[in-house]
């Protein structure tokens, strides 16, 4: 199983999803995530997905639990990057990733995170 | 055609990979691409955590209209689905998941038959057309 990883950039965690997900990942990122969030009191998560090819209902589902998470541990989520073809999937899917806020890009993320905090 | 294992979440991707390859090579749009493959991950996954492990197959087929489309099979030896009706409604679930991995699977494709009985198996067939 492959690991993504985290960085921390001033007050908020950087994920950047660059492989091919399967489920142990995403729940191993769910985990990793918390841990960090407790042990650097960031502020915001941004999770990247311009790489990710599809969002299934359990990958998805998993994105949306680790907003509500964060959310514990005082820290806003913002998913960024999500490609058309995703969004579209995700619909039809009947996903709606209540809860989750979302931006264009990272850059736009990290300013939805400036502003709220 | 191709036989690939359903026995770990690895498979599952490597499904999900050999769909997408197929679905580019048949002409698909990246829209439908998208759909196909993630289609065949939440039924892959199904034949993995409802099934017990089984197999996936994908191929390219051809309609009676010369439309080109691809066809993925997935069957497993699980425990089967009592009531498939039932099943394929939004929002039912064993307990786990949302409730969307089977009735959102067959939104997303074109053809869908779902054949199970309890105690022998599942097996799905979906069919995605190239427009």
């Amino acid at each position: 199983m492959e690991r993504v990883p985290i960085l921390k950039i001033g007050q908020t965690l950087f994920v950047s999803i660059q492989i091919d997900l399967q489920d142990e990942s995403v729940m191993r990122l769910q985990e990793d995530l918390a841990e960090e969030l407790g042990a650097t009191g960031a502020h915001g998560v941004i999770i990247d997905i311009t790489a990710v090819e599809i969002v299934d209902s359990f990958i998805g589902r998993m994105l949306a639990t680790i907003g509500s998470i964060s959310r514990l541990f005082d820290a806003e989520t913002v998913l960024v990057g999500m490609r058309p073809a995703v969004a579209i999937t995700l619909t039809e899917l009947g996903l709606s990733l209540k809860g989750v806020r979302t931006a264009l890009n990272a850059e736009k993320g990290l300013a939805l995170l400036n502003r709220s905090t | 055609m191709d036989e690939l294992p359903i026995r770990s979440g690895d498979d599952v991707v490597r499904v999900r990979q050999q769909v997408r390859v197929v679905a580019a090579k048949t002409g698909l749009s990246l829209v439908d691409q998208t759909k196909v493959v993630t289609a065949a991950s939440e039924l892959a996954r199904n034949a993995l955590v409802h099934g017990g492990g089984g197999t996936a197959s994908v191929e390219v087929v051809t309609s009676s209209h010369g439309r080109s489309g691809i066809k993925i099979g997935f069957s497993d030896d699980g425990p089967g689905i009592p009531d498939i009706d039932l099943a394929l409604t939004d929002g039912w679930t064993t307990g786990q998941g949302l409730g969307l991995g089977l009735s959102g699977a067959r939104r997303l494709v074109d053809e869908f038959e779902l054949t199970s009985k309890a105690g022998s198996g599942t097996s799905v067939v979906v069919v995605k057309w190239s427009r």
